[in-house]
């Protein structure tokens, strides 16, 4: 990437949300996103990341975006994950261990049904809209 | 099979209590009977956050949030919502709360008390992607800045924001700028620096925004240098910030490659860069003369002030320094214009602040909440209250520099001025529950020890009176202080409160002077009666098991580590008061209640 | 195991590299303080000498800033770093009974190292997981909600980690 000029971070900027919004109704796209701030990392977050990459692959899953983030603030919960599909809720999941990571793909996934007792909600609104 | 919608219960500790369990199940049975089992899912969830209203049910797709649900309520919800699709208006929360903040926001979830400003994309973007961070207005303030506005527009933005500094004593931002400002062309070099030193012992928000959002820092910074003319930055962050140091190098190698750090910025012509520079564990590094003596290399002593930094900072240059949540809070300022942050908060605090909350508290972590919050909605609603149904005793703000908040001001609204009418202060943002098993006598040594710890020598009555202050503490807590203890406190506290050359000095006094304003008899009880009332203060506890109520168990025999209990199975137990290193395992061990704190 | 001295070749080109790039800028030394305790464990005394003379500041400036900053170590530390976190929220969660646990259990101090070499007990401001207080790390692994019965395990993790390791 060259240096930008005004024009160019704008259209950058209108290509990127466009590619994010997309995602987001995109039939076909899954994306999970694992909180990686120091607080999840101490929980286990690292294994959470590795298991979904794990779980996603055996069940031959490719349509999925794995990101990182920073953390929710959630630190009761950690590891938090969120995920974001077609025909389900965006859902926020807290304390995922492995194990948890394996029932997620299972259920939420592929069965479209809520995992009980680890659904957690947002913690606040973001205050920006888009 | 796909569900048509869900049902979430909230199971948090909170809520368990109140019969959320009995919802789940009455909401199960309900769906069952009705046959629409396969188009509901009843799931229980974590901790919603909003305890005080508990139990909570929230059905999905459409967002729909009802309040203090009963077991009897399953039917309706099931019926009226789920089978009709009509909003059981009974169980919503009423408008009167929900009109409470942010009257302007009326699409947000309202039930939610925390509002995200500083922490807008933290857990949402990739922080090591810049491109996320533009797709998300990323940037965007700089434009208007550079293309846009004049350094006067600037300033005046932040000045109608009424924004203030995060990093602990709450100076207004834009008047710190225009110092710097008004004197740019006089100086022969201007910098920019961001407190990342974050040194409050119980406190992480700085560390969470740089880690999860660095770029919004950095976007600000410029903004800073365009505005006061500077084209060097300087983070000074903690060494122990291991991820966020990385994190904040990947977005500054990224930022230049995209050309929105280092030369003629975005073709404007303006150049800025931003250099890390690592702190190395001393608390009063945090403190800004010392801070910029810490980059220069040296000692990290603090400075007489004035000459306030803005005018004469790094290297003798005039130097905008201001903390990171500060930072934060500005590319949202100018992009949607102070008048829009102003309307967050209170009278004379505005905006947001992010809260480290800890201690006793069931959902611990990092909260953002308008200024003006009360402490029982952060601490009940948030929060979700005490773990294990332990009484409320009170919060400590503003770390070692700070004081308490005790259950009677539960109620007065967070702010800058408030909490310093309390004899407390914002401080950086550690918010730290304590119950009634914690001393308020030893957790104020706590603070004292920091405060000697770190107290960097350099004036005597910081140096002498943290310590005189600490060595009656100590003395007091173990069972030896005496009445006149109590004056000596208070007559240090004001010496050092006048004498000392920077805040540390000035402030760690605060801990002891508010506890004995609000807990006066804990202390009085330790020092007449030689007694720790929550049986925290070692010397100071006797443990004796209860006759009345040892059912001879002998789980507690068996935990003594030194085997100091005696008793026969089925028979009452008894303590060897001499042999007892008061460990309290025994307290912690028995289920009957019977062990006891003299 | 290498000596409290260390040779002035045993800067390693990356570390010689790093001071030639800051050794114009201003105010660098902390900066490349960092990065000698980076490659030693801690700031041996022929490093600071050597230092001393590569960025030409007198040894004395050198030295007073070591003793400033509580981050820089002057004596080798243990393969281990045991830090427990005596930050607020883990200090009224019991971080002062694991510290006690500790010198009970290797029968030395804060800030002190087992005779083995194999352990150094530190004492740390808020690691920032608070949620998980109290928090001890060894190295970089972080250990939540523990309590003194913990401990003796977690040792033996790492004790039997190193001496396979090495
Ligand atoms: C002993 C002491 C410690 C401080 N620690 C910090 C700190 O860790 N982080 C911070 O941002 N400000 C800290 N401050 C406040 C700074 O001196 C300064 O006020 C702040 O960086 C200004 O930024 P602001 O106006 O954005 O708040 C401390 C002050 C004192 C007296
Ligand atoms: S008040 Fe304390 S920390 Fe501040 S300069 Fe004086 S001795 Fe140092
Ligand atoms: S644990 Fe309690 S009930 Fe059991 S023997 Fe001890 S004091 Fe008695
Ligand atoms: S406090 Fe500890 S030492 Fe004393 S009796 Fe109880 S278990 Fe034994
Ligand atoms: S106080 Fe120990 S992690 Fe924060």
């Amino acid at each position: 990437m060259a240096k930008m000029t005004l024009e160019e971070l704008r259209k950058l900027r209108d290509e990127k949300r466009l590619e994010l919004n997309r995602r987001k109704v995109d039939e076909k796209t899954i994306e999970v996103i694992v909180s990686m701030g120091t607080s999840g990392i101490a929980a286990g977050a690292k294994e959470t990341l590795q298991a979904f990459i794990d779980e996603l692959n055996q069940h031959g899953i490719t349509n999925a975006v794995i990101r990182q983030s920073g953390s929710l603030g959630l630190d009761h919960a950690e590891p938090t994950i969120e995920i974001h599909m077609k025909g389900m809720p965006d859902t926020i999941y807290g304390s995922v261990t492995p194990a948890v990571v394996t029932e997620i793909v299972d259920r939420h996934i592929l069965k479209k049904e809520l995992v009980d007792k680890h659904v957690f909600d947002r913690p606040a609104p973001d205050i920006i809209k888009e | 099979m796909a569900y048509s919608s869900y049902c979430l219960v909230c199971g948090g500790t909170g809520c368990e209590s109140s019969k959320a369990d009995l919802i789940y199940r009455e909401l199960r049975r309900v769906a069952e009977e009705r046959g629409v089992d396969n188009d509901v899912q009843i799931v229980k969830t974590g901790c919603f956050g909003f305890c005080e209203k508990g139990p909570i049910v929230k059905i999905l797709p459409d967002e729909s949030f009802y309040v203090d649900v009963k077991p009897e309520d399953a039917t309706e919800l099931i019926d009226e919502h789920v089978i009709k699709g009509r909003a059981v208006k009974r169980l919503m929360i009423k408008d009167k709360e929900r009109k409470k903040h942010l009257e302007t926001e009326d699409d947000i979830n309202f039930y939610q008390k925390q509002v995200r400003v500083v922490l807008r994309n933290c857990g949402i973007i990739n922080p090591e992607d810049i491109t996320e961070y533009i797709a998300r207005e990323g940037y965007a303030a700089l434009e208007k800045v550079l293309f846009s506005m004049s350094d006067d527009d600037v300033i005046a933005e932040l000045k109608t924001s009424g924004l203030r500094g995060r990093g602990g004593a709450g100076y207004p931002t834009w008047q710190k700028w225009k110092f710097t400002k008004d004197i740019k062309h006089t100086a022969e070099e201007v910098f920019v620096v961001c407190n990342a030193d974050e040194g409050d012992p119980g406190a992480y928000m700085d560390r969470s925004t740089l880690e999860g959002d660095p770029h919004s820092v950095m976007e600000a910074m410029t903004i800073a240098g365009y505005t006061c003319g500077a084209h060097k930055g300087y983070i000074y962050i903690r060494a122990e910030y291991p991820l966020a140091i990385k994190r904040l190098q990947t977005a500054m190698a990224q930022a230049r490659e995209y050309g929105l750090l280092g030369d003629d910025i975005l073709g404007s012509g303006f150049n800025f860069d931003i250099e890390i520079r690592l702190g190395a564990g001393a608390f009063v590094c945090g403190e800004e003369t010392a801070l910029l003596a810490s980059i220069e290399g040296e000692r990290g002593t603090p400075r007489p002030r004035p000459p306030f930094p803005a005018v004469k900072g790094l290297w003798g240059m005039p130097t905008v320094i201001n903390n990171v949540e500060t930072w934060a809070n500005i590319p949202m300022i100018i992009l949607r214009g102070g008048e829009w942050f102003a309307r967050i908060g209170t009278d004379g605090s505005k905006g947001t602040k992010v809260f480290a909350l800890t201690g006793k508290i069931n959902n611990s972590g990092l909260i953002e909440v308008p200024m003006g919050t009360t402490l029982r909605e952060i601490i009940y609603d948030i929060g979700g209250g005490i773990p294990k149904k332990k009484q409320f005793k009170a919060v400590q703000t503003g770390g070692p520099s700070g004081g308490v908040i005790t259950a009677d001001h539960l109620d007065t609204p967070i702010d800058f001025d408030n909490l310093t009418k309390l004899g407390s202060m914002m401080g950086s943002g550690g918010m730290i529950v304590m119950d009634e098993d914690d001393c308020i006598v030893d957790v104020t040594k706590f603070y004292l020890e920091f405060s000697v710890e770190e107290s960097c020598g350099k004036c005597a009555p910081c140096r002498i009176g943290t310590r005189k202050m600490f060595d009656i503490l100590e003395r007091i807590t173990s069972g030896k202080g005496e009445m006149e203890d109590i004056d000596r406190l208070e007559a240090i506290a004001v010496s050092m409160k006048k004498a000392s050359l920077c805040g540390l000095g000035q402030t760690a006094a605060n801990p002891v002077l508010s506890t004995l304003k609000y807990f006066r008899n804990e202390y009085l009880d330790h020092i007449q009666n030689k007694r720790c009332p929550s049986g925290v203060c070692k010397d100071l506890v006797r443990y004796e098991i209860d006759a009345e109520k040892c059912i001879g168990c002998t789980v507690c025999a068996r935990r003594c580590p030194v085997n100091c209990i005696a008793g026969e199975r089925k028979t009452v137990h008894v303590i060897d008061q001499d042999a007892c290193i008061k460990c309290g395992q025994c307290y912690d061990a028995c289920k009957f209640d019977a062990v006891r704190i003299a | 195991m290498s000596t409290q001295t260390v040779e002035t070749a045993t800067f390693s080109d990356e570390l010689l590299k790093f001071i030639e790039t800051w050794k114009d800028k201003r105010g660098n030394i902390i900066m490349i303080m960092h990065r000698i305790q980076q490659e030693f464990g801690f700031l041996p005394w022929d490093a600071m000498a050597h230092m001393a003379k590569l960025i030409d500041v007198p040894l004395a400036k050198i030295y007073g800033v070591a003793t400033f900053y509580h981050y820089f170590k002057l004596e080798k530390p243990g393969r281990n770093k045991v830090a427990v976190c005596m930050g607020t929220a883990c200090y009224l969660k019991g971080a002062r009974d694991l510290i006690d646990e500790l010198s009970n259990l290797l029968d030395v101090g804060v800030d002190e190292t087992t005779e083995d070499g194999e352990f150094t007990v530190e004492s740390v401001r808020c690691v920032g997981c608070c949620g998980l207080a109290p928090v001890v790390m060894v190295g970089d692994e972080v250990y939540g909600k523990i309590g003194p019965d913990g401990l003796p395990e977690i040792l033996a993790k790492h004790r039997s980690a190193a001496t396979e390791g090495a």
